[in-house]
This record gives structure tokens, C-alpha cells and sequence, in this order.
């Protein structure tokens, strides 16, 4: 390509451009920066005014979100040197570790769930829009204004139906429960979404397994399936990300057992003071999976698989 | 391979008639073309063999066997599709193997290996058999969706223009291709296309249909000098046949011609009616001149080094011409 060609912009455009994307980029990091920032900070640090951009990293943050700590006589803690280098950071407040803090598990029931009701979403949303897209169904556009309707109204305007019903059915605090529930909110969005991209995934192929030897799901499976599978990783993302940020449902639904990380993270905050490192700490490592979920499946959002195979 | 027959098919989609009782006999080891404009009910058919569609009534039978309630993958047809015609997340030896692996045909590994080698060297693409689907060319697309169909055995081939797509000297290539794989496999065809050159040359049969009807079955010559009607007349031949009031260059035509059918090669000059030369078109192999005749435009050949010119004055007269009548069809 020449330089001044109409189709390309002059590097000074390009300069501005990316000058504008570098700062949008620099604005909207910000406050992830500070969260991280804030998990390697002491506690001291973190309220300090003016803020500190520089400062002595520590991990005493991390140590407070994944432990229980309680506060022992100078006699005891002569009498039982530190065990290891956590140990050591909270002996600085006359602490010892006495178990592990319930973090772990709630981010557990946060990877179970989220995933869970992502594979589900996805599952039943490709099926339904492969239908959809391919078959004649007996009032298909009132079914899928249906599906699309129960999206119009916010979510938690249901709760405290869903809240009672749930507990008539033995579903709150459950796994299953809350699997279930971002399912039905995710899935009109799963069936819409991978509609239309099955809708661009011409029919012929399919037309050309059934001849080739192969039944109708055979074809879906071998032939219609890896060709959505641009659509299935955008649509996995944003059923992921919904999912995994809930938070007014999981605050109602869930307690004991099937409590998600994201109403756990705040009660972080009342042991023992304003420890706002243990609640950095807490959401950098609960963007963690999302952000590598995106990561893995970007291969799949940037490539177009079907480009160049399709003559015009 | 096997012979194909349909007996009265029809296939309405909803108020338009794609195809109307349809009967045709394709018979064991022949090229059948299916000749007509878009929309004639063409691809229709191929797809009503293939089992892609249901017929509305009528059977269709391949191998004496009546197949309207199998699948696709039942009836044992292969078909090369017009676009559209690889899987784009394979590459060209899993494209071809793909009918083979099917559950339909379970073929052994190493004989998968054998036959696609095999098909890959009629087609001249063995050296791009580990490439991506993607990264072919049009042309090489095309043979390859073209070898997915030859990997196979299967009763039948059916072809829906699979050369429309490609540039001309590849479409003469892959012609005398798949006529050498029609004489050595012994294989049935059925091809649907709009070019002429592609029925003339490969067909044993041609069909000519025309809104869903079988209008015209026979062998490309006799199609060609034995039209029954003018629409038949007028899908054959480049260019086309001059249609004209049948007193225009005869004195006595036949009661109840309306029309006179003239092949261009068929119009005798020196004697006769006179006609003005309005365009002449060197081809090289041949001249076109355009001719008016009291109004009507009259297409004939002539010499290939020709001197005449725009504006000049010749004589015509008609060879063989076919008179037909006021509904089109053919009389004497």
C-alpha cells in the first residue's frame, strides 16, 4: 500500500487516534490499577491522604482475605515463634492464623456457579436458536418476542416471588438454585445472540452433511457447531460476566452454602476494622477468572472462521 | 450408479409452482442436463433427488427402489452444491473424507487414504491437501467440492452449476474433466446449468424445463435441431435463433405459422430479400452481422474476413427453417 491512498488515513489521523484510545484506556484502567494497587498496600497505606502511589508492598491484604486471625497474650506469643512468613506478617499485630477465612469457598461456589449456568446458558441457547434459525416452528416470532420479554424487566423486580418459590421448592442456598436462576435470565440473551449467528451460517453446509452420509445432528454437531463457535465464545463471555457479577440475587438467595464471592467480599471489611487491602485483594483476585475466561476465548472472538471459505 | 426415475413429482412452495407433475427417466450411465432460466424449477429437482426437499406427490425411485420417505443420507446421491461448497474448518483431505468417515459408509482409514490421494490426482490438487478449506481458490474450491462428491460411489451425482462460478478457462478445463470422469467411471449425472456450451458439450440427454415443466427430453442435437416449441428453440444456440413472422422471408409458409424459427447458420446469402447491415462483430474464428429486415432484426454468420460493412446491402434467404404456431408449438 501506498501512503496516500484514500482508503488510509495519515499517520497524523492514526496518531490522533491512537493517541485517544491510549488515554480512554488510561481513564478506565484507573480504578482497576488502584484495586490491585490497594491489595499490596498495609492498611495504613491504603486510607493514607494524599493517597500513595508509592509505597512498601505487602501482602498482608492476601493474608487477611484467605485467614482467620485472633489476637493472643505477649506469654503465648513468646512461648510459639512464627510458624511461617504469613504467621510472621500478622504477629506484627499481637495475631496468630487459626484457619482458613470462608473466601476460598465462596470463590469456589462463584467458579461453580458461574461456569455452571454459562455452560447451561449455552447449551440450551444453542439448541434453541439452531431450532429456531433452522426449522419451521409454529409461531417462532411470538416464542422468541416471549423469550426476549422476559429480559424487558429488571431481574430482582421478580425476587420475592422467586425468593418464595425457591424456598417452597428447597432451591435457596443451593448450587442448583442459583445455576438454574442466571440460567433463565441469561438464556433469552444466549438464544438471541447465537441466533443471528447461526442465521449467518448458510444452509448448504448442513444440506451437504445430510448427503455426504450424516443424520441432522450429526450436522449440527460436526458442521454447525465449529463454525458458531465465534458466536458461542462472544455469547460465553457475556453470559459469564452477567453471572458471575450478580449481585442482588445472590444476597437474597444464597447464606451458608451456595454464598457467591461477590456478597462475601464486602463482609470482608468488618473483621477487625476497615481492612481495605484484604477487600482490594479480594477483587483482584475475583476478576482473575473473567479476565482469563476473555483471554482464552479472544483467539475465537477475533477470528473469523468462515472469512474467504464463502464465494460471492 | 443406477437409473433415476420420477414419476409425477410436484413441489409447490406455497403459491409458486417450483415444479408441476414432472415425469423423467434418467437413465443408468447417462449425463442428463437440465437446461432453463432461474427459477425454472432446476435446482428443485436436484434437491427433490437428493431428499433436501419432499415431494408434494408424485414418486421418485432410484434403482427400481421408491426412496420419497428416506433421508438424504439414505438415498445414496451425491451432490456438488453452486456456492458454499466446502467446510471451512477443515482442511481439503478431511473435506474429502468427510462423506467417507461417514456413519453411513464407515470406510476403512487406509482406503480412506488411498481414495482421496486418488480423486486428489484427477483433480490436480494433491499437493494442496493439508491446506485450509480457507486458503484455496475459487477454482480449487470448486474441485475439491467437486472430489467430495467422486470420492464416493453413490447412485447418483447430482450437480447444481458447479462450474458457473469460475473463469473461463478453468470451466473448459474442468468440462472435458468431467466428461472423461462420466466415460471412465461409467457414472450417472444429473447437471443443472444455464450455459449451453456445458449441455452441448458433455450431455448424453438434455431436459429443458420452463416453470416447473418438463417441456423437452432428448439428446443435445436433437433438442438442438428439433425444438417442439420456441422457448425450447431459444435456449439453445449462440446467438440465439432468429424468431420471425413466418412470411417474412418465405413466400408460402405452412397454415397456421405464425412464427419462422432461423438458426443463424442457417440463412443462405446472395439470393432473396434484402438486408441492411447494421453492426458486423469480428470473433475471429467467425463474423456476426446484424441485419434489419423491414424492421425485424435478423442475426446470421458469415465469412471471417468478410469485407462487408455498416450500411451495406445484402440478399438472404432461409435454410431448414422451423414454423411454429401461435401458442409456440411447433408445426412441420
Amino acid at each position: 500500500m501506498s501512503s496516500h491512498s484514500i482508503t488510509e488515513s495519515s499517520s497524523r489521523a492514526k496518531w490522533i487516534a491512537g493517541s485517544l484510545v491510549i488515554l480512554y484506556a488510561l481513564i478506565t484502567m484507573l480504578p482497576l490499577v488502584w484495586i490491585v494497587m490497594t491489595g499490596f498496600k498495609s492498611p495504613a497505606d491504603a486510607i493514607s491522604y494524599p493517597p500513595k502511589v508509592v509505597y512498601e508492598p505487602t501482602l498482608e491484604g492476601y493474608v487477611n482475605l484467605f485467614t482467620t486471625r485472633t489476637r493472643q497474650t505477649e506469654d503465648y506469643l513468646l512461648a510459639n515463634p512464627p510458624e511461617n512468613w504469613a504467621d510472621e506478617i500478622v504477629r506484627q499485630y499481637d495475631m496468630v492464623i487459626v484457619g482458613p477465612s470462608k473466601f476460598g469457598e465462596r470463590f469456589m461456589n462463584s467458579v461453580i456457579i458461574g461456569f455452571g449456568s454459562t455452560f447451561l446458558s449455552i447449551f440450551l441457547g444453542t439448541l434453541a436458536a439452531y431450532a429456531f434459525s433452522r426449522f419451521r416452528i409454529p409461531f417462532a416470532d411470538d416464542l422468541l418476542f416471549f423469550i426476549l420479554s422476559t429480559r424487558m424487566m429488571p431481574p430482582i423486580a421478580v425476587a420475592i416471588p422467586i425468593f418464595l418459590m425457591y424456598r417452597s421448592l428447597g432451591l435457596s442456598d443451593t448450587h442448583l438454585g442459583m445455576i438454574l436462576l442466571y440460567t433463565a435470565v441469561n438464556i433469552s440473551l444466549a438464544v438471541w445472540l447465537l441466533k443471528g449467528f447461526i442465521d449467518e451460517i448458510p444452509r448448504e453446509y448442513e444440506e451437504a452433511a445430510l448427503i455426504d452420509g450424516y443424520t441432522r445432528f450429526q450436522a449440527f454437531y460436526k458442521v454447525v457447531l465449529p463454525q458458531a463457535a465465534t458466536g458461542i465464545a462472544s455469547t460465553a463471555i457475556f453470559c459469564l460476566i452477567f453471572a458471575w457479577n450478580e449481585y442482588a440475587f445472590a444476597v437474597l438467595l444464597t447464606s451458608a452454602t451456595a454464598q457467591t464471592a461477590p456478597p462475601f467480599i464486602p463482609t470482608i471489611i468488618g473483621v477487625g476494622g476497615l481492612d481495605w487491602p484484604a477487600v482490594a485483594a479480594g477483587a483482584t483476585i475475583f476478576l482473575l477468572p473473567v479476565m482469563i475466561f476473555t483471554i482464552v476465548l479472544r483467539k475465537h472472538l477475533l477470528r473469523g472462521i468462515t472469512f474467504g471459505a464463502v464465494r460471492k | 450408479m443406477a437409473e433415476v426415475v420420477l414419476n409425477g413429482v410436484s413441489k409447490a412452495f406455497g403459491a409458486t409452482k417450483a415444479v408441476v407433475d414432472m415425469d423423467l427417466t434418467i437413465p443408468d450411465g447417462a449425463f442428463v442436463v437440465l437446461l432453463g432460466p432461474t427459477g425454472a424449477g432446476k435446482t428443485t429437482t436436484l434437491r427433490l433427488i437428493a431428499g433436501l426437499e419432499k415431494s408434494d406427490s408424485g414418486t421418485i425411485s432410484i434403482a427400481g427402489d421408491a426412496v420419497d420417505t428416506l433421508t438424504p443420507a439414505q438415498r445414496d446421491v451425491a451432490m456438488v452444491f453452486q456456492q458454499y461448497s466446502l467446510y471451512p474448518h477443515m482442511t481439503v483431505r478431511e473435506n474429502l473424507a468427510f462423506p467417507l468417515r461417514s456413519p453411513y459408509l464407515k470406510t476403512p482409514e487406509d482406503e480412506i487414504a488411498r481414495k482421496v490421494l486418488n480423486v486428489a490426482e484427477v483433480l490436480h490438487i494433491p499437493h494442496k491437501l493439508d491446506n485450509k478449506a480457507t486458503e484455496l481458490s475459487g477454482g480449487e474450491m470448486q474441485r475439491v467440492s467437486i472430489g467430495r462428491a467422486l470420492v464416493r460411489d453413490p447412485a447418483i451425482y447430482l450437480m447444481d452449476e458447479p462450474l458457473s462460478s469460475l473463469d473461463a478457462k478453468l470451466r473448459a478445463d474442468l468440462r472435458v474433466e468431467l466428461k472423461r470422469i462420466h466415460a471412465e467411471l461409467a457414472a450417472t449425472l444429473l447437471y443443472v446449468t444455464h450455459d449451453q456450451i456445458e449441455a452441448m458439450t458433455m450431455a448424453t440427454h438434455v431436459g429443458v424445463l420452463d416453470e416447473g415443466n418438463l417441456v423437452q427430453f432428448g439428446t443435445p442435437r436433437d433438442i438442438y435441431e428439433n425444438p417442439l416449441t420456441t422457448y425450447v428453440a431459444a435456449r439453445l444456440g449462440q446467438p440465439r435463433i432468429n424468431l420471425l413472422p413466418a412470411d417474412l422471408l418465405e413466400s408460402a409458409p405452412p397454415p397456421g405459422a405464425l412464427t419462422m424459427g432461423l438458426r443463424p447458420e442457417n440463412i443462405r446469402h446472395g439470393a432473396g430479400r434484402e438486408a441492411n447491415v447494421v453492426r458486423v462483430e469480428h470473433l475471429g474464428d467467425q463474423t456476426r452481422l446484424h441485419l434489419k429486415v423491414a424492421d425485424h432484426d435478423v442475426i446470421t454468420l458469415t465469412d471471417p474476413h468478410t469485407d462487408l460493412s455498416v450500411g451495406a446491402t445484402i440478399q438472404i434467404a432461409p435454410l431448414n427453417p422451423l414454423f411454429f404456431d401461435a401458442q409456440g408449438a411447433r408445426i412441420g
